[in-house]
């Protein structure tokens, strides 16, 4: 059904460096939330920090009742039951095929006899596509495929919060494409809250439900995806158009006098905001909105030529 | 500037902290179930087989050389026939722990911090911490028992090839008697010696495997994080084990009174 997780006034520096400070957010159970920032603001570290790898100096992270921040390692192992985490490079053990890494999980945590096991790995990686890979090695497959054997492995215990630092770092934009629209068709069938890294622009506009920006060691914004996509805030506006004009520089942020020159510089109007992903049976997942519905609740017009099919918008 | 300055002098004391607690997280996994005994045998496998040739190989020589030195100067005390007395004494106090140690931290250590470095920068740790399962149980404390189990055997090995290299070298090139070598074995050397030997052995296994886990286990910054982390593991575990050594030493010479000829 998918779990929520609540975060209040998060803080973390690593010796005298703030990481970020002051981060409060409630990322809603079943809902695909995407959290962006420019390269080196911690986004990593957050995600680590959210399943308890890193521990914050202030702050707390709610998950059913548990602060995660501020818990026995003890409790932190059964809560990371939970979770399936997708790692950068898929993190799978180098000395397992990917049907003993995907298997893993199951032969450590629970009782089910090989049989069982087996139907359960074939099933999941049937769902990443990767039957007949079984007996590869991590070393002898491309990054997409370990990418793919790393999701397999994260859903096998059938989580309530799946974490995915950077699904879409060094794929090319068609695995982007497939792997995006994999992530909406698992959130349709398992329910699960997910929580999406990255900094690639388009699977943020096009994949998830909220969106969050951490930028200059804060959480920028966090909110509906159409309430970003929409939104007029420089920092945003910038980040998610991927424009050079705007608060965020070449190195952390711009200083006075670069500000200053671009100040009378005509900002490009914002694009349109893309439809969402669909999950592929047609059929609407349980957080799915209405595209505009946001738009139209919050007296907010749309840039012209929103909400359109791609072919559609071709047509115009 | 003081505060920088105190900070910096400082960091060792909180590194070797950091060891210590690391060490005794490794002290109760041990007692953790289920043991994972197909990596302690793997592991074994793998540490015996990169150490057991090149310990040989250097065993050799150091019975080789204390023969040499000793021999010069017993001849001229006209005490020939405590050759092989003071060879063994030689190779089964001192020359097997240190040459143990020598291949163990050089060859096992730095073999484990390694494997423990590239699993820890491919993210493969985090991805074990985050299904539930502690590194420490499932990976270091199988290293750790075997390496003190190999350094145990190895141990044996550089003293039997030691003795032999020594009575090689005695016999053959010094023109000693066979019969005085062999009889003269137990004039000073006695069991307790084996003992410590062995005890010694133990302990430079679980020093050299726990500074290698936890070198590779902290190794950050990419690959050559994990260059820097192996390098650092082998100096770090070297000096430690040369003091412990001395320590044991000292200790044995206060409980075990030398046996006189």
């Amino acid at each position: 059904m998918g779990v929520e997780i609540k975060v209040e006034h998060l803080t973390k520096s690593f010796g005298k460096q703030l990481i970020w400070g002051d981060v409060t957010l409630t990322i809603p159970a079943g809902e695909i939330c995407v959290m962006l920032g420019p390269s080196g603001t911690g986004k990593s570290v957050f995600l680590k920090t959210l399943i308890g790898l890193i521990k914050p100096d202030e702050g707390n992270i709610w998950i059913e009742g548990l602060d995660i921040a501020n818990c026995s390692e003890k409790d932190l192992y059964e809560v990371r039951k939970l979770f399936g985490v997708l790692f950068q490079d898929g993190a799978m053990f180098g000395s397992m095929t990917l049907y003993d890494n995907v298997a893993f999980p199951l032969r450590e945590h629970t009782k089910k006899s090989e049989s069982e096991v087996h139907n359960i790995v074939m099933e999941k990686m049937d769902l990443v596509g990767l039957v007949g890979a079984e007996d590869k090695l991590p070393g002898e497959i491309s990054g997409g495929m370990r990418k793919r054997a790393g999701l397999a492995r994260a859903l096998v215990l059938d989580p309530e919060i799946v974490l995915f630092d950077e699904p879409d770092s060094g794929l090319d934009p068609v695995r982007t494409a497939f792997l995006n629209q994999l992530i909406v068709d698992l959130n349709a069938q398992i329910d699960a809250t997910f929580l999406i890294v990255t900094h690639d622009i388009n699977t943020a506009r096009t994949v998830p439900d909220n969106i969050g920006l951490l930028y200059h060691k804060h959480l920028a914004m966090f909110g509906p995806r159409e309430m970003l996509l929409s939104s007029e805030e420089p920092v945003v506006r910038q980040f998610l158009n991927a424009q050079r004009v705007g608060p965020i520089g070449m190195s952390e942020e711009k200083d006075a006098d670069e500000l200053e020159a671009e100040k009378d510089q005509e900002l490009p109007p914002l694009p349109p905001i893309p439809l969402q992903i669909e999950p592929t049976n047609g059929k609407p997942r349980r957080s799915q909105r209405e595209p505009g519905a946001w738009c139209r609740e919050n007296g907010v017009t749309p840039p012209p030529g929103s909400f359109q099919d791609a072919t559609a918008a071709a047509a115009v | 500037m003081s505060s920088i300055t105190s900070a910096r002098v400082l960091r060792p004391v909180g590194t070797a902290g950091k060891l210590f607690a690391f060490a005794l997280d490794v002290g109760r996994g041990l007692f953790r179930r289920p043991f994972q005994w197909r990596e302690f045998l793997q592991q074994s496998w793998f540490i015996a087989s990169v150490t057991i040739i090149p310990t040989a190989l250097v065993a050799i020589p150091f019975g080789a050389v204390i023969a040499l030195q000793v021999g010069g100067l017993i001849q001229q005390f006209g005490a020939q026939s405590f050759t092989g007395s003071a060879a063994v004494l030689a190779v089964v106090r001192e020359a097997g722990p240190i040459a143990t140690s020598l291949l163990i931290a050089g060859a096992g250590g730095s073999a484990i911090a390694a494997d423990l470095g590239a699993r820890k920068i491919r993210e493969e740790l985090d991805a074990m911490m985050v299904l539930g399962i502690d590194p420490i149980q499932r990976l270091v404390v199988p290293r750790v028992l075997a390496c003190m189990f190999v350094a145990v055997f190895l141990n044996g090995l550089v003293s039997v090839v030691g003795v032999l290299g020594g009575y090689v070298f005695n016999v053959v090139l010094q023109d000693g008697t066979p019969g005085s070598y062999l009889a003269s074995f137990t004039a000073l050397a006695q069991l307790p010696d084996v003992w410590q030997g062995l005890a010694k052995a133990l302990v430079f296994g679980l020093i050299a495997a726990i500074v290698a886990s936890y070198k590779g286990m902290n190794a950050g910054g990419g690959p050559k994080g994990v260059g820097d982390a192996v390098n650092e593991s082998v100096v770090i575990t070297f000096i430690l084990l040369f003091v412990a050594n001395f320590v044991m030493s000292a200790i044995y010479f206060q409980l075990v009174p030398p046996k006189t000829g």
